[in-house]
């Protein structure tokens, strides 16, 4: 079983401060990709980015692996989970929102049915 | 395929959209979105520790709107605002959320069959990293959790 130990407030925050770090992580949702292929993209070199990996990687947004001499890049397991997290806190939000709403809404049909009784 | 609760997806890298049915014509849905007197009513989610202060709204294609929450441990209110592009009434409402720029553009639409009503709200972000940092920062349109973490700070002092 994989273990993804839970990274600190502040190693995350540092991650996230970095606009090509947040590129990086924007890209990655869309795709995997290598090292090389994200130093490219990012027009840097190849030691600039492993430091940025680095980075994300210690705070569980990143996760490598190597396969012959070509090391991938994936989503880690803290960057999906905290996304998911976030999804749930907003639907939660709307489906209070529509509760309430759906009770209003209801309250309309009675009025309506009140002013204009049929049979 | 009936949504009788709310989900919600990220349906692009850079959009969010909303889903729920209701058991009612598309034009009471709308009515109690365009009024303010019936907005007022549901727009703060129980879940919400925050008291809805104001709530201006005129809901016509050029009109603009402004909430106000507070918090009773903040001075400082938390203001949503914005302007509506279009509104065809019980059809569609498309207004901005300029309180965070770069903000984002929320596209309400109801559509009713058989005397029920889907509603769809869809919230579309100028890039996937503009809706990346706003999720990252808990500052969504129509959910910011500012209050929510000023909440959780004083239930931990």
């Amino acid at each position: 079983m994989v273990h993804y130990d839970s990274p600190s407030i502040d190693s995350t925050f540092a991650a996230l401060a970095d606009p090509t770090r947040r590129g990086v992580l924007e890209r990655l949702g869309r795709a995997d990709a290598s090292i090389t292929e994200l130093a490219v993209a990012f027009r840097m070199t190849l030691t600039g980015m492993k430091k940025h990996i680095g980075v994300l990687e210690g705070a569980g947004l990143v996760a490598t692996a190597k396969v012959g001499r070509v090391r991938t890049c994936t989503l880690g397991a803290a960057r999906l989970q905290d996304e998911a997290a976030w999804l749930e806190r907003y639907r939660q939000a709307w489906a209070d929102r529509f509760d309430v709403l759906d009770d209003v809404v209801e309250e309309l049909k009675q009025a309506e049915r009140n002013q204009s009784p049929q049979e | 395929m009936k949504h009788l609760v709310t989900t919600s997806e990220r349906t692009s890298p850079r959009e969010l959209t909303v889903t729920r049915d209701f058991d009612a014509p598309a034009r009471l849905i709308f009515a109690a979105w365009s009024r303010p007197e019936l907005l007022r009513r549901w727009w703060v989610p129980k879940s919400f520790p925050i008291t809805l202060l104001s709530c201006e709204a005129d809901v016509r294609t050029g009109g603009t709107y402004r909430f106000e929450f507070g918090h009773p441990a903040s001075d400082q209110p938390m203001a949503f605002f914005g302007r509506y592009l279009e509104v065809i009434p019980d059809q569609r409402i498309v207004w901005t959320n300029d309180e965070n720029p770069p903000g984002s553009v929320t596209t309400l639409t109801l559509e009713e069959a058989a005397g029920r009503t889907r509603l769809v709200l869809r919230d579309l972000y100028p890039s996937a990293e503009a809706l990346d940092e706003a999720i990252a920062s808990g500052s969504t349109a129509g959910y910011d959790e500012q209050f929510v973490q000023l909440d959780a700070l004083l239930a931990d002092g």
